[in-house]
C-alpha cells in the first residue's frame, strides 16, 4: 500500500513527531513496506470469526460500588517522569479541548 | 442576502454514580489530586475495565425519557487521541454501535412547544483535569490530575435542527431538566456536570446545502452557549458577507473576555482511529432489563406540566414553573390536592420560590420547615377569605422561621383576625358613612364598588378583619339601606 509525501507529513503531525525532510521519502517507503507485510492478515478467512475480546464474558457488568484496588497518590504518581504537589507534569496542553 | 444559522449540539452529562465508569474508584469530585485512581482509570496495563451498571441503566432511562432505541446489543470502541489528560491515550466510548439511536427533546422556546430531534445518546467515561500551563524553571507545564479519568459521561449528540442560539439555550435548560428529573447527574454547567460543545455553519436563507461549519468548545454556562453561538454566527456572517469563505475550525469561548479564539490547526488536528474496545465484551441490554427500566421511569416533566394544565387548570406558564423541577411539582400537587390549584401555584411561585432564591435552600431544606399541610392550612383559609391577605403573607414569614400552625402563629405574635360581625359592624357603618359617593354608586347598581368599600373597612381594621365576613356585613347593610331609600 503506497505511502505518500502528504501521508507521512499528516501523521507526523498527528503523532506529534518532527521528521526531517530529507528522511520523508525514506519513512513513506518504509512504512509502505510494513503496510504491506501487515496487509498479508487479510489472506485469512475471518467471516465467520467475531471481533477479538479479551473480556471475561461472564459477569460483564459491575455494579455501581466501590473497591479497594486504589492507589495511594504517591505510588499512583511513582512511576510518573515528572510530578509536583500531587499532580502529574506534563507539557503544556491546551485546556478542555479534550474529545 | 439573508443567511441562516444552522447549529447541532454534543452535550456531555456526566452521571452522579459513586463509582467511575469502568473501575471502582469513588467518582466524587474535589478529593485530593490523583487519590480516586486505580490501575484500570490509570491506564496500567494489564488493567481490565468493566463497565458500571447503574451507569449503564441511567443510559438507558435516559433514553427511554428521550424515546430513543436502545440497541440490545452495543459495543464500546477507543478512540485514539494524543493528549496528557487521559493517561490510556484513548478514550473508551461508543462509536459505530450505540446504547440509544434516535429520539428527540420536548422543549418550550418562547411558550412555543418544540421538539429536537437527536441522534444518539451513549456511555463513555471522562477525561483527566488539566490546568492551565504555568512556568516551571525554564519551560513551562501544565498539571494533571486523574481523579476525574474514568467518570462516566453520557454523550448525547443532536441532528443539525437549531436555527438560534435561543433554541440552544432553552435545549440545554430542557436537558438540564431532565437529568434532573430522571436523578441521574447534578446537571450544573459551572461544576462541569453537563458540558456543550456547539457545530455551527450558516447558508443562505431557504436553501438546502450546509455550508462550512466550525466547532465552538469551552461553552460552560447556558448563557455561554448563546453568547459564543450568537458571536460566532456573526463572525460567520461578517466573512460570508464580504465574500470570504468560513473555514473549518475549532474554536474556544472565552466567557470571562467574550471572545472567541481559534485554535491552532495542530491542536485540533485528530483522527481517532475508533476500533471495537477488546477488553469490553458486547454490552448486552435485554428485554428484562428494558421493561424494568420503562417501570421505574417517573412520569416525565413535559407529561406532567400538560396534566398540571388539563388536570388543575392551570396556564401553561405556571405548569411550566411547577415542573422545573421533580420535588417541587410534588410539592406543588401535595398543596393542590387539598386547596384551590391557581391559589397553590400563585403562593408556590412567588411566596415560596422567592423564599428559595433569598435563601440559597433547596426545595428539600424549605420543605423541611414547611411541608405541604402547613402551607395548605394556610392556603385554606385565605381561600375562605378568613385571612386578609396581607395578614396571610405575614403569616407566611413567620412560618419560615418558627413552628406551629397557623392559629398558633397568629395567636404567638398577639395578633386576632376580627371576624365577628359584633367587632366588625360599627368598622363597616363608620366606613359607610364616609363614603356616601361610593355608596350612592352601589346603591345605583355598580356592584364593583363593593371591592373598593372592603378595603377602606381592611384599613380601617389595621388589616386584620377576615375579609368574608366583612363582605357579608357590607353587602347586608347595603341591601339593608336600599330597602330603607
Amino acid at each position: 500500500m503506497p505511502i505518500d509525501r502528504a501521508e507521512v507529513e499528516r501523521i507526523a503531525e498527528l503523532a506529534r513527531l518532527e521528521i526531517p525532510p530529507e528522511a520523508i521519502e525514506r519513512t513513506a517507503a518504509q512504512l509502505s513496506e510494513v503496510l504491506d507485510f501487515v496487509a498479508s492478515l487479510s489472506r485469512l478467512e475471518l467471516d465467520r470469526l467475531g471481533p477479538t475480546q479479551f473480556a471475561p464474558v461472564e459477569a460483564p457488568l459491575r455494579e455501581d460500588e466501590l473497591d479497594s484496588r486504589r492507589l495511594a497518590p504517591e505510588t499512583a504518581l511513582a512511576a510518573a517522569p515528572e510530578a509536583e504537589g500531587g499532580f502529574f507534569l506534563v507539557p503544556p496542553i491546551v485546556e478542555n479541548v479534550s474529545p | 442576502m439573508a443567511y441562516e444559522a444552522v447549529i447541532g449540539l454534543e452535550c456531555h452529562i456526566q452521571l452522579g454514580t459513586r463509582s467511575k465508569m469502568f473501575c471502582g474508584c469513588p467518582a466524587e469530585f474535589g478529593a485530593e489530586p490523583n487519590s480516586n485512581v486505580c490501575p484500570v482509570c490509570l491506564g496500567l496495563p494489564g488493567a481490565l475495565p468493566r463497565a458500571n451498571r447503574a451507569a449503564i441503566d441511567a443510559a438507558i432511562r435516559l433514553g427511554l425519557a428521550l424515546g430513543s432505541e436502545i440497541r440490545g446489543e452495543s459495543v464500546f470502541a477507543r478512540k485514539n487521541y494524543f493528549y496528557p489528560d487521559m493517561p490510556k491515550n484513548y478514550q473508551i466510548t461508543q462509536y459505530e454501535r450505540p446504547l440509544c439511536e434516535g429520539g428527540a427533546l420536548p422543549v418550550t422556546v418562547d411558550g412555543e412547544e418544540r421538539s429536537f430531534a437527536l441522534v444518539r445518546v451513549h456511555a463513555e467515561e471522562d477525561t483527566g483535569k488539566s490546568f492551565h500551563p504555568e512556568r516551571h524553571g525554564d519551560r513551562r507545564v501544565s498539571r494533571v490530575d486523574f481523579n476525574r479519568a474514568g467518570v462516566p459521561l453520557l454523550e448525547l449528540v443532536t441532528r443539525p435542527v437549531f436555527r438560534a442560539p435561543v433554541e440552544c439555550g432553552a435545549f440545554l435548560t430542557a436537558l438540564r431538566r431532565l437529568v434532573r428529573w430522571l436523578g441521574i447527574s447534578g446537571g450544573d454547567m459551572e461544576k462541569g456536570q453537563l458540558r456543550c460543545d456547539a457545530n455551527v455553519s450558516l447558508r443562505p436563507a431557504g436553501s438546502e446545502p450546509l455550508g462550512t461549519k466550525t466547532e465552538i468548545k469551552n461553552l460552560n454556562s447556558i448563557g455561554g452557549v448563546m453568547k459564543g453561538l450568537a458571536a460566532e454566527i456573526e463572525r460567520q456572517r461578517r466573512v460570508l458577507e464580504q465574500g470570504g469563505a468560513i473555514e473549518q475550525a475549532t474554536l474556544l469561548y472565552d466567557a470571562d473576555r467574550e471572545v472567541l479564539a481559534v485554535m491552532r490547526s495542530k491542536e485540533s488536528a485528530h483522527d481517532y482511529r475508533y476500533f471495537p474496545e477488546p477488553d469490553l465484551p458486547v454490552l448486552v441490554v435485554d428485554e428484562a432489563w428494558l421493561a424494568e427500566a420503562r417501570r421505574r421511569l417517573p412520569e416525565l416533566p413535559w407529561t406532567r406540566a400538560a396534566r398540571f394544565a388539563s388536570e388543575y387548570g392551570l396556564p401553561p406558564y405556571d405548569a411550566g414553573v411547577l415542573t422545573e423541577q421533580r420535588d417541587l411539582a410534588d410539592y406543588y400537587e401535595a398543596c393542590a390536592r387539598e386547596v384551590d390549584e391557581k391559589l397553590a401555584s400563585n403562593w408556590l411561585m412567588t411566596e415560596v420560590l422567592r423564599v428559595l432564591k433569598d435563601r440559597g435552600w433547596t426545595l428539600a431544606e424549605w420543605s423541611e420547615r414547611v411541608p405541604p399541610g402547613r402551607l395548605v392550612e394556610l392556603l385554606k383559609k385565605v381561600a375562605a377569605k378568613e385571612l386578609p391577605g396581607p395578614l396571610a403573607k405575614q403569616v407566611f414569614g413567620w412560618m419560615v422561621e418558627e413552628p406551629g400552625g397557623t392559629g398558633e402563629l397568629l395567636d404567638r405574635h398577639g395578633v386576632r383576625v376580627q371576624a365577628t360581625p359584633e367587632e366588625l359592624r360599627p368598622l363597616v357603618r363608620a366606613v359607610l358613612a364616609e363614603n356616601p359617593g361610593p355608596v350612592r354608586q352601589y346603591l345605583g347598581g355598580k356592584s364593583a364598588t363593593l371591592g373598593f368599600l372592603v378595603g377602606q373597612v381592611m384599613k380601617k381594621s389595621g388589616g386584620q378583619a377576615a375579609p368574608q365576613v366583612v363582605q357579608e356585613l357590607l353587602r347586608e347593610e347595603l341591601e339593608g339601606a336600599r330597602r330603607g331609600c
